[in-house]
């Protein structure tokens, strides 16, 4: 028995140690716990790569937690974060339900949290603090307003939709519509998902340069870069330029479809913007300040044409 | 009604009645009966878009030299399910199943552009070392299967959940793009007017007719999905089998993850073959392969995938919202299914309103 008991005592014995050791310290540094989704993409990867550059640059303390694309990973990270009694819960959510109760336990330790990237579904208001993410509904819109501006207001456009029913699909699709629906020359003539990938976007627009209307193409917009870079091929092997023959607008910026544009085979492309780092710990140092922190805040996002990219754009970038 | 409109209809008349034709020669010799409700499909598809989309039957000679139209395409694209349906055919008769094969495309494709982008770069070194990797991947699924006596589709779950993070560690998750106009070619190129992805289909598909059926192997590989134990006794060395069966497969889906790789240019860990491997098992059973294995259709199963990107080829064509897109495909797809099964067809054949017209049983 006394065994037993003194294992229990332990690690009891260790939490108050440690906890004199924070406080002795200092209690100047914030902590922030962070659990990310994953690293399944590159855009992912330079999110995760701007918050811990920001947060070393702040001197800020950073707990990460990858949870690699599991939710249940997510749930005990944030757990742990609240038993470590951080400052303040970063996290990019994997799926949009099931947060109700451990978002509840973060209230009742008295951390915010704030979510990164994607919303959350839950039963009542002021679960989380502050979203921090891109609006794919703006970047719909930025997309259309360009193509007003650099392509006039006659057009047959094909559109390669995202991923049936996800989220940037359906926004960027509307945001879109709603930009262009004040100019009846501009019409959506072919509309099919190319579901985010190369193969699809390349098979589906080898089919649209094949129906009858094919010669009233002469824009293309797809939901992402990597559909219109499918897209680029099969319009160069059915015979055509792309870029001229037919204007390519697309969403994300990733650095093949800067290439792509500077080589004039594409035309413009609607940023989604992964850097959120310098956003999160503004947010954060506005809570340890005590000021009252926005609801929402959204990332700078540019719109990339061949008048601003440069090689030098191209290589400073880092997805 | 011009020219071109014309032979548009001339066309698809010529692929309806091909397609009509050899639904009847199918059903009337035994040898090909497998084939007819996969044909009657087809027709069906061909026929609709006779009537409402004839522009679907579009075919140009390009200045190149090759043929171009969604005819074409629908040969192009469904080469890669081919590709692991020929394979996958193989594993179903050992009465096995093979789940990794989208997997071992993305790593054959990973490898491949490793090696394109690497300096080393050469064509033969990226196909060879390719094909190496995924025939390994075929290995130790065979060596799950056969030497372990662990459950086909436990076995292969290995190689489907951990192959693609083995793809993504090999191009460090990023998308590698390549230019390396040989290995282009590979996807993108051509011979005698058509795709070279069809020629590599056929190829394979030729080479495992020709093992199977003029060498006493098809047996063996029937026998063994039949009854394993009483192929052992018989003499035949049952797990030997089996594995080779793996093997073929992983090396099938080898080629398929070059072709996709070589045909959008780049290698895709997280999304090349998705799913794909999916489409093969339903290309095996649309041409009449038993998933209890035993018995099998090679030719069945290069129908099925046909059968399968024509149905993706004129949805695309017939500008149907993505939204559904997904309902008609299942519904032909589950019926093509039940139309295979003796029980469904003896069962409506015995229906009053079929009795009354004396239709043979088929």
């Amino acid at each position: 028995m006394k065994k037993y008991l003194s294992l229990l005592i332990l690690p009891l014995l260790l939490l108050v140690s440690c906890k004199k050791a924070a406080e002795g310290e200092g209690s100047k540094t914030i902590t922030v716990g962070f659990s990310q989704i994953g690293a399944e993409s590159d855009w992912r990867k330079a999110s995760t790569l701007s918050i811990k550059e920001e947060a070393k640059k702040r001197g800020i303390e950073l707990k990460f937690s990858d949870a690699q694309q599991k939710q249940e990973n997510q749930l005990k990270a944030i757990r742990a974060f609240i038993a470590q009694g951080v400052d303040v819960i970063a996290l990019a959510p994997v799926v949009t339900t099931g947060w109700d109760d451990v978002l509840k336990e973060a209230r009742a330790a008295n951390i915010p949290v704030i979510l990164i990237d994607r919303r959350v579904d839950v039963s009542e208001d002021g679960l989380y603090a502050c979203y921090i993410g891109a609006d794919c509904t703006e970047e719909g819109r930025k997309a259309g307003r360009w193509l007003i501006e650099n392509v006039g207001k006659q057009a047959g456009i094909a559109e390669l939709v995202g991923t049936v029913g996800s989220g940037p699909a359906v926004e960027r699709k509307k945001g879109f519509e709603e930009a262009i629906k004040g100019e009846p020359g501009l019409k959506i003539i072919k509309s099919q998902s190319g579901d985010f990938t190369r193969s699809q976007g390349k098979e589906v627009m080898e089919q649209f340069l094949k129906s009858p209307e094919r010669d009233q193409i002469n824009v293309l917009y797809a939901h992402n870069d990597d559909m219109a870079l499918g897209a680029i091929q099969a319009i160069e092997e059915a015979g055509k330029k792309p870029g001229k023959d037919i204007v390519i607008i697309s969403c994300d910026g990733v650095k093949e479809i800067f290439r792509q544009i500077l080589a004039g085979k594409a035309n413009c492309t609607v940023e989604c913007n992964p850097m959120v780092g310098p956003y999160l710990f503004d947010v954060v140092e506005t809570y340890m300040r005590g000021e009252t922190i926005p609801p929402r805040v959204i990332p700078h996002e540019d719109v990339f044409d061949a008048k601003n990219i440069t090689q030098e754009v191209i290589d400073g970038r880092s997805y | 009604m011009n020219n071109s409109q014309s032979l548009n209809f001339i066309i698809g008349i010529t692929a309806l009645l091909v397609c009509v034709a050899s639904t009847f020669i199918s059903g009337r010799s035994q040898k090909f009966r497998h084939l007819r409700w996969p044909l009657v499909a087809l027709s069906l598809l061909f026929l609709y878009n006779l009537i409402f989309k004839p522009t679907f039957f579009a075919l140009e000679i390009t200045d190149d030299g090759y043929l171009y139209g969604s005819l074409i395409d629908i040969l192009n694209h469904s080469s890669k399910i081919a590709l692991l349906a020929t394979g996958m055919t193989l594993v179903i008769a050992t009465g096995g199943v093979d789940i990794s094969v989208g997997s071992i495309m993305a790593i054959s494709g990973a490898v491949a552009a490793t090696v394109i982008v690497s300096p080393y770069s050469s064509l033969i070194l990226a196909v060879v070392l390719a094909l190496l990797v995924s025939t390994f991947a075929g290995l130790w699924n065979g060596i799950l299967v056969a030497a372990c006596g662990i459950q086909p589709m436990v076995a292969t779950l290995v190689l489907m959940v951990a192959g693609r993070g083995i793809a993504q560690l090999i191009t460090d998750g990023t998308i590698i793009t390549f230019h390396h106009p040989a290995f282009n070619a590979i996807g993108n190129g051509h011979l005698l007017g058509l795709p070279v992805p069809a020629w590599l289909a056929a190829t394979i598909f030729l080479i495992a007719l020709a093992l199977t059926r003029t060498t006493s192997l098809g047996l063996f590989i029937e026998t063994v999905g039949n009854n394993r134990t009483a192929a052992r006794y018989a003499g035949i060395a049952a797990r030997k089998i089996v594995w080779i069966t793996y093997v073929f497969s992983g090396f099938c889906a080898g080629i398929a993850g070059l072709v996709v790789c070589s045909n959008i240019k780049c290698a895709d860990a997280n999304h090349a073959g998705l799913y794909l491997e999916l489409d093969a098992i339903l290309a095996t059973v649309i041409g009449g392969t038993s998933m209890t294995g035993g018995r099998f259709y090679l030719s069945g199963s290069i129908l099925g995938a046909i059968l399968i990107q024509a149905l993706s080829t004129v949805m695309y064509a017939n500008d149907v919202n993505p939204a559904v897109i997904a309902v008609p495909k299942a519904i032909l797809v589950i019926a093509v299914c039940l139309l295979q099964s003796d029980r469904f067809r003896s069962r409506i054949m015995a229906l009053p309103v079929f009795r009354k017209f004396g239709g043979e049983p088929c």
